[in-house]
């Protein structure tokens, strides 16, 4: 198994096939159907990547084509709301059913290779640190509280601004600063694994410090870096939002949820569902995803429960 | 002991070394500001001669030393969009952001500790669910989106607070409101599961068995031991909200230093971001370092 499928969030449900943690046993979905908050997260996050998925299926327009003619048409709900745009048009007259079905592709994909691209760092220098100890472990401490150290939301604003706003600069900058919650859960996984019974005996029989890291120690820390992944999904998400509102992260005309918010936030006093309903897609969006690790945190670790 | 607090004070000083380094190489690779700066018809006689004028023309660990010898003493140079020096900038918008985070201090703390308690106290209850409900709402909101529905609601429809500006204390009730809740989630958790923990343990029921009441019990005996994480985990929280001040002083319009800092960044004025993320990373180091000596002290077993 390699990093990069440890540290996808996506691959949770699914076993991997040469660990043996506790799920395999069919376990796992019979905790996950009783979990209530879990299952709400499930449905409601599925219900997202299929509108991400299906987006050039269910969008009625085009998300980029305006229409000087066509502005600010309130949502369905509203006084003269039309089913040609459900969710209204904004301030250039774009489809707002169709951005905020494209923006869910920007929030997924920003989610996703942000959290591969800190779970990789972090895992990395938390595993070293905890099965190395010693100096190992002094000099990654160190790095995680210069890390912490930084605020996030101005280095990223900063760094954006310096090389400028795209989907690749966020998820690369979001990925480069998230790291540190990883490396330090990681660390004090694996120096609970480090010492277990399994472990000491592949070293007793000779088995290759790599060996033991990729085969023993990394698929029985699995459960808790699904966890955080998903929390960390989330977090990246939220940052993302952030960035773009403050006009430095994703530009336009891109359809991303915080910009959607910054556009709207113009027509705030007289046409306020056009921040509420892509405020309330990121807010989906997150929550189901944060159930979702809550769930998982309780269904992989039940020892850990408070 | 004092070797513990010696170890972490080194530790301080060695992060705030390398978070100096930090901040002085990511806004020195911001291309060409001078040039910018000297605008599109000046002659490369001009813009040198600008640069110098600056001193950039020196070699990094000249400018490296000398602007961190300065920032020792104060002095962070020169804005290049405003007329003040950097530090007289930040001085003026402090006590906005330390108002407006202090605030949010207020409204976390009142939110959290009694709502942890109480989850604590009835765990598995509706309280305890409700308690819970609050902080996963909490964590999923867009701190800039629960700020302009707060603007929406109490300022442009019900109009009992202004919806911008700086001028009286009344205009950071709904930021306060806005970052403090969004603070909130994580400090309850820790709040309920400490207490919890210190709930089930012998101490707890030599207490009751002695015939205490439930509040002598709750709060003299429990509390002060649940509350030693939660005092650093605060402390942490605090120096979080100065740094999350940038997204809530924007949408707000309060004049602060998470506003100039956006302002700054977004117009590139280097010597006013370099001071900005210097002073926020120093003031964090600040925080976590008394922390930890806040829980050397309330809690002997820390120091081994």
């Amino acid at each position: 198994m390699t990093f990069k499928e440890l540290s996808s969030p996506e691959d949770a449900a699914t076993p991997p096939a040469p660990a043996k943690p506790r799920w395999r046993d069919g376990q796992f979905l019979r905790r996950a159907f009783k979990h209530s908050a879990f299952m709400v997260g499930v449905v409601i996050f599925v219900l997202i990547v299929l509108m991400a998925l299906a987006a050039p299926l269910l969008a009625p327009h085009d998300p980029y084509v305006q229409s000087m003619t066509n502005r600010l048409v309130p949502p369905i709900w509203m006084e003269n709301g039309t089913w040609e745009h459900p969710l209204g048009t904004d301030g250039l007259g774009r489809d707002y059913l169709s951005r905020i079905l494209y923006g869910a592709r920007i929030s997924l994909i920003i989610g996703i290779f942000t959290v591969i691209t800190s779970g990789l760092i972090g895992t990395t220098l938390g595993v070293l640190a905890g099965y190395f100890g010693g100096r190992v472990d002094l000099v990654v401490n160190f790095v995680v509280m210069t890390r912490l150290t930084l605020p996030v939301i101005m280095v990223a604003l900063a760094i954006v601004s310096i090389v400028g706003g795209s989907l690749i600069v966020v998820i690369l900058v979001l990925g480069l600063l998230l790291w540190d919650r990883f490396a330090v859960v990681m660390r004090s996984a694996t120096m609970q694994v480090r010492s277990q019974e399994y472990v000491l005996a592949a070293r007793a029989v000779g088995c290759s410090t790599p060996y033991i890291i990729i085969r023993e120690i990394l698929p029985n820390i699995f459960g808790s870096l699904v966890v955080i992944g998903t929390f960390e999904m989330a977090n990246a998400i939220l940052l993302e939002a952030a960035l773009s509102f403050l006009g430095l992260g994703v530009q336009p005309p891109t359809p991303s949820w915080g910009l959607m918010v910054a556009e709207g936030r113009q027509y705030l006093l007289f046409e306020p569902w056009l921040i509420m309903v892509p405020g309330a897609a990121i807010f989906a969006l997150v929550l189901a995803i944060n159930l979702l690790g809550d769930g998982l945190r309780d269904i992989l670790t039940p020892e850990n429960r408070s | 002991m004092f070797r513990y607090l010696l170890q972490r004070l080194a530790l301080a000083l060695l992060v705030c070394l390398a978070v100096s380094l930090l901040t002085f190489f990511l806004l020195n690779s911001s291309g060409d500001v001078v040039s910018a700066i000297a605008g599109e018809e000046a002659t490369p006689e001009q813009v040198a001669e600008l640069r110098a004028s600056l001193g950039l023309d020196r070699p990094w660990p000249v400018r490296y030393l000398a602007w961190i010898t300065d920032a020792a003493q104060g002095d962070f140079g020169r804005s290049l969009f405003f007329r003040e020096t950097v530090a007289d900038l930040i001085m003026h918008r402090l006590p906005n952001t330390l108002t407006l985070a202090s605030m949010s201090l207020l409204v976390m703390l009142s939110l959290s500790i009694p709502l942890g308690i109480l989850a604590a106290f009835r765990p598995n209850t509706w309280l305890d669910r409700a308690a819970l409900s609050l902080a996963v709402l909490g964590q999923a909101m867009p701190n800039f989106w629960f700020g302009l529905i707060l603007i929406v609601i109490f300022a442009l429809r019900l109009g009992i607070a202004p919806p911008s500006g700086s001028e009286t204390i009344g205009h950071f009730i709904l930021p306060a409101i806005a970052l403090g809740y969004y603070a909130t989630p994580p400090v309850m958790r820790l709040t309920r599961a400490g207490m919890i923990e210190v709930l089930e343990s012998d101490y707890i029921r030599t207490a009751y068995a002695k015939g205490l009441s439930t509040r002598v019990v709750l709060f003299k005996h429990a509390l002060r031991n649940a509350v030693i994480p939660v005092v650093a985990l605060t402390a942490v929280q605090f120096g979080n909200m100065l740094g999350g001040s940038v997204v809530i002083e924007t949408v707000f319009g309060i004049q602060g230093v998470g506003y100039l800092a956006w302002e700054s960044i977004s117009r590139l004025d280097v010597p006013v971001v370099q001071a900005i993320l210097l002073i926020v990373a120093v003031f964090y180091i600040v925080l976590v370092l008394l922390s930890d000596f806040l829980n050397a002290w309330l809690d002997p077993r820390i120091r081994r």
